[in-house]
C-alpha cells in the first residue's frame, strides 16, 4: 500500500475544523458547570422568589414506548399530568435500554435541559447507572421506582418510591375467583423477583378468599418483553382450561389480546387495558403515578429535597395513598361479584385490610406465616418474598 | 369445561400448535436467506427487514383496513431494504457481513421510528383457516387455526427447490453463488443476478414480518422479533441451503419455541430457563456442529463469504 498522502491545504482545513470543534466543546463544558447552580435555584428555598426563576424541569426516562398499554405508559400518564402544573416543565426519553445508554440519557438531561430532578422509571436503571450518575451530580435529585435505597451505602440524593399494587391485585383476584368457571386462573410472569412473586401471591390469596378451590398457574417467560413467548404462554394455559388470565410483564397487550381471542376473561396490569378486551376484561391493577408525581412536585415547590432529608428516601403507599387503583369493572362482572369486590376495596381504603395475615402456607405445605402473625404492607420481609402461597402452581426457584 | 382439558397430552398438542402458529417468520426469513446465500451473498440484515416488515404490515393494515395490503406493503418494504443491501454489499472491498449488521440497525431504526404511532392502535389481523372443526376439543380446534401465510410458505419451499434444480434461472443463481468467474464467463451478469436474489429474499423476509404482526402474536411492538431473523440465518446452514430442509427446520424452531411455556402450563417448571432458551440453544448447537474452519460444508455455495 502507498503511504497516505494528505494535501497541505486539506490538512490545514482539517486542523481549523478540529480547533473550532474543540472550542465549541469548551463552551459546552462551560454550560455544564452552570447547570448545577441553576438546579440549586429551583431545588432550594428560592421558590419563594420570582415565579420565572422557579421553573422546575423534571426528567423522565422510560424503558419502553410511552403508549405500550403497560409499565411505561402508566408512568407517562403521570408525567403528562404534572407537565400541566404551573411552572413545571418535563423532558423525557422512551425506549432507553438498561445499559450505559441510560447514563448518557440522564447526563444529557442534566447538562442540556438543566433538570433538577430525574425519574428513571425502570428497575434495572438503578444499579449501577443511577448510583454512578447520582454520585457525580450531587445537586440533582434522583427518584427510582421500586428501588432499594440503603442509608449510608447509596448517595444521599437518591430517593425510592413504589406502590403496594398487590392490594389492587388482591381485589382483582377476588373478582377473578368469583368469575372463573373452571377454577383455574393463569398468570404470565416475567421474572421470579419479589415484586412479581408478591403480586402473584396477593392475587391468589384474593381469589382463594372467595373461592378456596381456585388454583393459579404461573408461567415465567424470562424477560420483561417477549411477545412471542407471552402469547405462547397464554395459549398453552388456555389449552389447560384456564379461564381467567393476568400477567406481570412490561406490556400486557399480548396477554389481554390473546385472552380475548380465545374467548376467556382477563384482568389487567399497569394501565387500563379494557379497550384491548372489551368482552373479557374484568378489572385490573393500575398504577396511579399521577398522584405520586403531583406529590413530589408539591414537595419540590415547598423547597424540600431528598438530599437534605426533606423528602423521605423511601416513599411507599397502596390503594389508600392513591399509589394504585382498580380498573372500572367490565361488563362480564356480575352484580354480586362487584359488591364483594367493593367490600374488600373499602377495607383497603379504611386501612383495616391485611393481606398477609397468618396462617399462610406456601405451596409445598410449609407454614410461612404463623397463626396470629400479621405482616403489614410496610414490612420489609414482604419485599424479599421468595415463596408461593398455597394454590399457586409453579415455583420461584427453577 | 373442566372435563375437556387434556392434561399432559396438551404438551405435544401445544408444541404442534406452536409449530403452526410460530414457524411462519422462521420459514419466510430462512427461504429468503437461502435464496440470497445461493447467489453467494449473506444478508444478516434480515432481522431488520423482519422488523420493518412487521411494522409496515401493521401500519398499512391499520390505515387501509386491509391486512393483505399490509402483507404486500411488508414485502415491498423488504424490497426497499434489499435494494440498499444489494447495492452496498456489491461495492468493491465491502464485506456483506458488515453491511448486514449495519442493515439490522438501520432496519430496526426505521421500524421503531415509524412504528411509534402504531404501538397502540389495533390493526386488522389476517384471516385464518379453521381446519380443526372436526374435533370436539376446543384446544385442537384452536391449534388448527392455520395462517394463510404459513400455507403460502409451505408452497414456496418446494417451488424454490424446483427452481434451483430445474430452471435456467435457478442455474444462474447457483452458478453465481458457486463460481462467479465461471458465471461471468458464461455471460451471466453476476451483479444483476445477486441483486435479484437479495431483493427477492428480502421481499420474503418482509412477509415473514407481516406474519408476526398480523397473525401471531398479532401486534406491533419493538421487541416483536426477539432475534428470530438472526436465528433464521443459522437455520439456513442447518438446512444445508436446501429450501425444502428450510421448511422442516422452520417447523422445528417454531415448535421449540412452545416447549418452555407448554411444560410450565402443566406444572413442570424445573429447568424452565433451559426450556425457554430452547430455540437459542438449538441455534448455538447447530452453529457449532456445522461450522468448521477446516472444511467447507456440503451444499455450501462456493463463493459464500469469499467477497468474490
Amino acid at each position: 500500500m502507498s503511504p497516505i498522502y494528505i494535501p497541505r491545504r486539506k490538512f490545514i482545513r482539517g486542523a481549523i475544523a478540529t480547533a473550532a470543534f474543540g472550542a465549541t466543546s469548551q463552551l459546552w463544558a462551560g454550560c455544564t458547570e452552570q447547570a448545577p447552580t441553576n438546579t440549586a435555584n429551583t431545588g432550594a428555598p428560592s421558590t419563594s422568589g420570582s415565579p420565572a426563576a422557579a421553573l422546575l424541569t423534571i426528567g423522565f426516562v422510560y424503558v419502553g414506548p410511552k403508549d405500550d398499554f403497560g409499565y411505561s405508559q402508566a408512568h407517562y400518564e403521570g408525567e403528562t399530568a404534572i407537565a400541566k402544573l404551573p411552572n413545571v416543565k418535563t423532558v423525557s426519553e422512551a425506549s432507553v435500554a438498561e445499559t450505559a445508554t441510560v447514563q448518557e440519557t440522564m447526563l444529557s438531561m442534566i447538562n442540556q435541559n438543566n433538570v433538577s430532578a430525574l425519574f428513571p422509571t425502570s428497575f434495572g436503571y438503578f444499579d449501577p447507572h443511577i448510583l454512578k450518575v447520582a454520585a457525580a451530580n450531587p445537586k440533582v435529585q434522583f427518584f427510582h421506582c421500586g428501588g432499594m435505597y440503603t442509608e449510608g451505602k447509596h448517595p444521599k440524593n437518591i430517593g425510592s418510591y413504589y406502590g403496594y399494587i398487590d392490594e389492587a391485585e388482591y381485589v382483582a383476584g377476588v373478582v377473578a375467583g368469583l368469575t372463573t368457571k373452571t377454577g383455574k386462573l393463569g398468570f404470565v410472569a416475567a421474572k421470579p423477583i419479589p415484586q412479581v412473586v408478591r403480586n402473584i401471591n396477593s392475587y391468589t390469596l384474593g381469589a382463594r378468599s372467595v373461592n378456596p378451590k381456585v388454583t393459579v398457574q404461573v408461567i415465567f417467560t424470562g424477560d420483561w418483553s417477549v411477545p412471542v413467548k407471552e402469547a405462547e404462554a397464554a395459549n398453552s394455559m388456555v389449552d389447560q382450561g384456564v379461564d381467567v388470565l393476568t400477567c406481570h410483564v412490561d406490556s400486557p397487550k399480548v396477554v389481554m389480546e390473546t385472552a380475548e381471542k380465545r374467548k376467556i376473561f382477563c384482568t389487567g396490569y399497569h394501565a387500563n387495558q379494557s379497550k384491548l378486551a372489551p368482552n373479557g376484561y374484568l378489572t385490573g391493577a393500575e398504577w396511579d403515578w399521577t398522584s405520586v408525581y403531583t406529590q413530589y412536585v408539591e414537595w419540590f415547590k415547598a423547597g424540600k429535597s431528598v438530599t437534605d432529608g426533606g423528602i423521605p428516601h423511601l416513599v411507599r403507599g397502596g390503594l389508600k395513598e392513591k399509589f394504585c387503583k382498580v380498573s372500572p369493572f367490565g361488563s362480564a362482572v356480575s352484580a354480586a361479584t362487584k359488591k364483594e369486590a367493593e367490600k374488600v376495596l373499602a377495607k383497603f381504603m379504611d386501612g383495616s385490610m391485611v393481606i398477609y395475615a397468618g396462617e399462610i402456607k406456601d405451596n409445598t405445605g410449609k407454614v410461612v406465616i404463623a397463626k396470629g402473625k400479621e405482616y403489614k404492607q410496610t414490612d420489609l420481609d414482604l419485599e424479599k418474598m421468595d415463596w408461593f402461597v398455597e394454590g399457586v402452581i409453579g415455583n420461584v426457584k427453577s | 369445561m373442566t372435563d375437556d382439558t387434556l392434561g399432559w397430552m396438551s404438551v405435544p398438542l401445544a408444541i404442534v400448535a406452536g409449530t403452526f402458529r410460530g414457524s411462519a417468520p422462521f420459514l419466510f426469513v430462512s427461504l429468503g436467506e437461502c435464496l440470497t446465500e445461493k447467489a453467494g451473498k449473506i444478508n444478516l440484515g434480515l432481522e431488520g427487514t423482519l422488523l420493518t416488515g412487521a411494522m409496515t404490515a401493521y401500519a398499512v393494515s391499520y390505515l387501509t383496513k386491509s391486512p393483505w395490503l399490509g402483507v404486500l406493503a411488508a414485502g415491498l418494504a423488504g424490497v426497499g431494504l434489499g435494494l440498499i443491501h444489494a447495492w452496498l454489499s456489491q461495492r468493491p472491498r465491502v464485506s456483506d457481513v458488515a453491511v448486514g449488521i449495519a442493515m439490522i440497525i438501520f432496519g430496526s431504526g426505521i421500524a421503531f421510528f415509524f412504528g411509534k404511532a402504531f404501538i397502540q392502535p389495533k390493526a386488522i389481523p389476517l384471516p385464518v383457516f379453521e381446519l380443526g372443526n372436526w374435533s370436539s376439543y376446543p384446544q385442537v380446534q384452536d391449534a388448527l387455526k392455520i395462517s394463510p401465510l404459513l400455507l403460502i410458505g409451505i408452497v414456496i419451499a418446494p417451488v424454490m427447490q424446483w427452481f434451483f434444480s430445474s430452471t435456467r434461472w435457478g442455474l444462474y443463481v447457483r452458478a453465481v453463488g458457486d463460481s462467479p468467474s465461471a458465471a461471468r464467463a458464461m455471460g451471466i451478469s453476476v451483479v444483476g443476478v445477486r441483486t435479484g436474489a437479495i431483493v427477492a429474499g428480502s421481499f420474503l423476509a418482509g412477509i415473514g414480518g407481516a406474519s408476526l404482526s398480523l397473525y401471531y402474536p398479532g401486534l406491533w411492538s419493538e421487541r416483536i422479533s426477539s432475534g428470530q431473523g438472526l436465528m433464521a440465518v443459522a437455520l439456513v446452514i442447518f438446512a444445508r441451503w436446501q429450501p425444502i430442509h428450510c421448511l422442516w427446520a422452520a417447523l422445528l424452531f417454531g415448535g421449540a419455541q412452545a416447549i418452555g411455556p407448554s411444560l410450565q402450563a402443566v406444572g413442570i417448571s424445573s429447568y424452565r430457563y433451559l426450556f425457554n432458551a430452547a430455540p437459542y440453544i438449538m441455534t448455538l448447537i447447530i452453529t457449532i456442529a456445522t461450522c468448521s474452519p477446516r472444511r467447507t460444508l456440503s451444499g455450501s455455495p462456493g463463493a459464500l463469504g469469499t467477497n468474490e
